[in-house]
């Protein structure tokens, strides 16, 4: 008996549609918000991460209401983010029915927002996003969706954000995201020695094997994918079955 | 049947809302002392802070007459933080008096693994549970906590195991209560708050020894 690796399908959207492309470019439709959590739901999904990368503030209604949609299809825990930067968004975001927000830019610029966060909506749904690059010997963080280098130390920033009041890291490789060649396992190994909190791996997921490396390798607590389950590449209950055979703690469904 | 969701401001309280719609059980949010008198049963709902919890119940003068209708027999479950709340005190809010139905108090699970307890987890079973009744024994439920009741006498009916054996589920006379998320928890969540229901369907043994212990503590 001990604590199941999470498998976590990742709804990117534009704030009403899922989206899928590289760095905001050739964006394409994806699907229904609504109808893919639905369907995740069902297969056997531990959690749902839903994001507004457009992340404007004239679409937050429309992305407030897409949590909404998504919130009533699931009996699992949903996180939403995307550009949440104060206390009344992290709010609105959680009262349309999301357990936890993610925070990452506004995080960087004042990492005392994460304290006043977890001091308001409590810790466990806090989660601090980190984009992080290979730059030299180490990885760096990146900020505004990948595309502003800050010169941040990614590992230490992770430790600082737990020490802020983050209760879970997401940690993305921007090196392997969209890259289907398997999850940076040195990187989520890195952070998750790094922090007491449990570590959420993404960027790289493709066949069963790489989740069951940066489970054994990477420490990671929960691994996250998008294309791969959208395309139905990947079928979350064949995931879990083959980590369970491989000696993998995970909630078997169905 | 009105089952009265106790509202006072919790983030998941709706969530409560939508998985009782999907069983076809209509709720209502119960937030006066009025409110509380009318429900066949209640659900006190919770993530969050203990001490931001109690103040908020005693902002709406909800804590005594709470403590009376479930002493009168009124079926009750607490989630997650609402399990918390039912003892005397937290470590999260030292200052802070909980609605002590139990004696016990709710500690900060000591850090020999990964905080917070977030995920999917087991249980053990270590009395008769009714709100564990047609769950296969496998089942996993959906955890989000820092603290935890490690005690509960013989209330603890089932137990998890994360960085210390603590109370998974309370159930005592017509007092209920999970440390996990039943509202999260799919298929197997669905099936605890239907239990619970059934519960509060059955005719009314009169008052019960978990709502005297709360009359001697007052």
């Amino acid at each position: 008996m001990s604590l199941a690796r999470r498998i976590i399908p990742c709804l990117d959207t534009d704030g009403a549609r899922v989206v899928k492309g590289v760095n905001f470019v050739n964006l394409r439709d994806a699907g229904d918000p609504a109808a893919l959590a639905a369907r995740y739901n069902i297969e056997g999904a531990d959690e749902l991460v839903v994001l507004d990368i457009a992340a404007s503030r004239d679409h937050r209604p429309t992305f407030l209401e897409t949590i909404r949609r998504v919130a009533a299809e699931l009996a699992i825990p949903l996180t939403a983010g995307g550009g949440v930067a104060t206390v009344d968004e992290g709010r609105a975001i959680l009262r349309a029915g999301a357990d936890k927000l993610t925070v990452n830019t506004a995080a960087i610029r004042d990492p005392a927002l994460l304290t006043v966060l977890a001091a308001e909506f409590g810790s466990q749904a806090v989660v601090l996003a980190i984009d992080a690059k290979r730059v030299g010997d180490r990885w760096e963080a990146f900020v505004r969706g990948g595309s502003v280098a800050t010169g941040i130390d990614a590992v230490a920033w992770a430790h600082q954000g737990v020490e802020r009041g983050a209760g879970e890291i997401l940690i993305t490789s921007m090196d392997k995201d969209g890259t289907r060649s398997g999850f940076d396992c040195a990187l989520t190994a890195a952070i998750s020695r790094a922090v007491s909190v449990p570590v959420i791996a993404s960027g790289g997921a493709d066949t069963p094997e790489t989740f069951l490396e940066v489970f054994c390798e990477g420490c990671a607590d929960a691994a996250l994918a998008a294309s791969i389950f959208h395309d139905s590449i990947q079928g979350l209950g064949a995931l879990k079955r083959y980590l369970g055979d491989h000696g993998v703690s995970v909630r078997q469904t169905g | 049947m009105n089952v009265g969701l106790i509202e006072y401001g919790a983030g998941n309280l709706p969530s409560v809302e939508r998985a009782l719609a999907r069983l076809g059980v209509e709720s209502l949010r119960a937030s006066s002392p009025d409110a509380l008198k009318g429900c066949d049963a209640l659900i006190l709902p919770g993530v969050g802070h203990f001490g931001a919890l109690m103040r908020s119940l005693g902002e709406r003068s909800l804590v005594e007459p709470l403590q009376r209708v479930v002493s009168s027999g009124t079926p009750l479950l607490g989630i997650c933080l609402g399990l918390q709340a039912m003892f005397t005190s937290s470590d999260e809010a030292p200052g802070d008096a909980g609605l002590s139905i139990f004696s016990q108090k709710v500690s900060a699970l000591p850090p020999a693994d990964r905080l917070p307890h977030m995920g999917w987890n087991q249980l053990r079973r270590v009395r008769p549970s009714k709100l564990l009744e047609g769950v296969p024994p496998d089942s996993y439920f959906y955890f989000a906590h820092s603290y935890a009741a490690l005690d509960a006498g013989d209330a603890g009916v089932a137990y998890c195991d994360h960085c210390a054996p603590f109370v998974a589920i309370l159930e005592h006379g017509n007092v209920f209560a999970t440390q996990f998320h039943p509202e999260k928890s799919g298929p197997v969540g669905a099936r605890i708050l239907t239990n619970f229901l059934q519960q509060a369907s059955l005719p009314l043994p009169g008052p019960q020894a978990a709502g005297r212990e709360a009359d001697e503590n007052r």
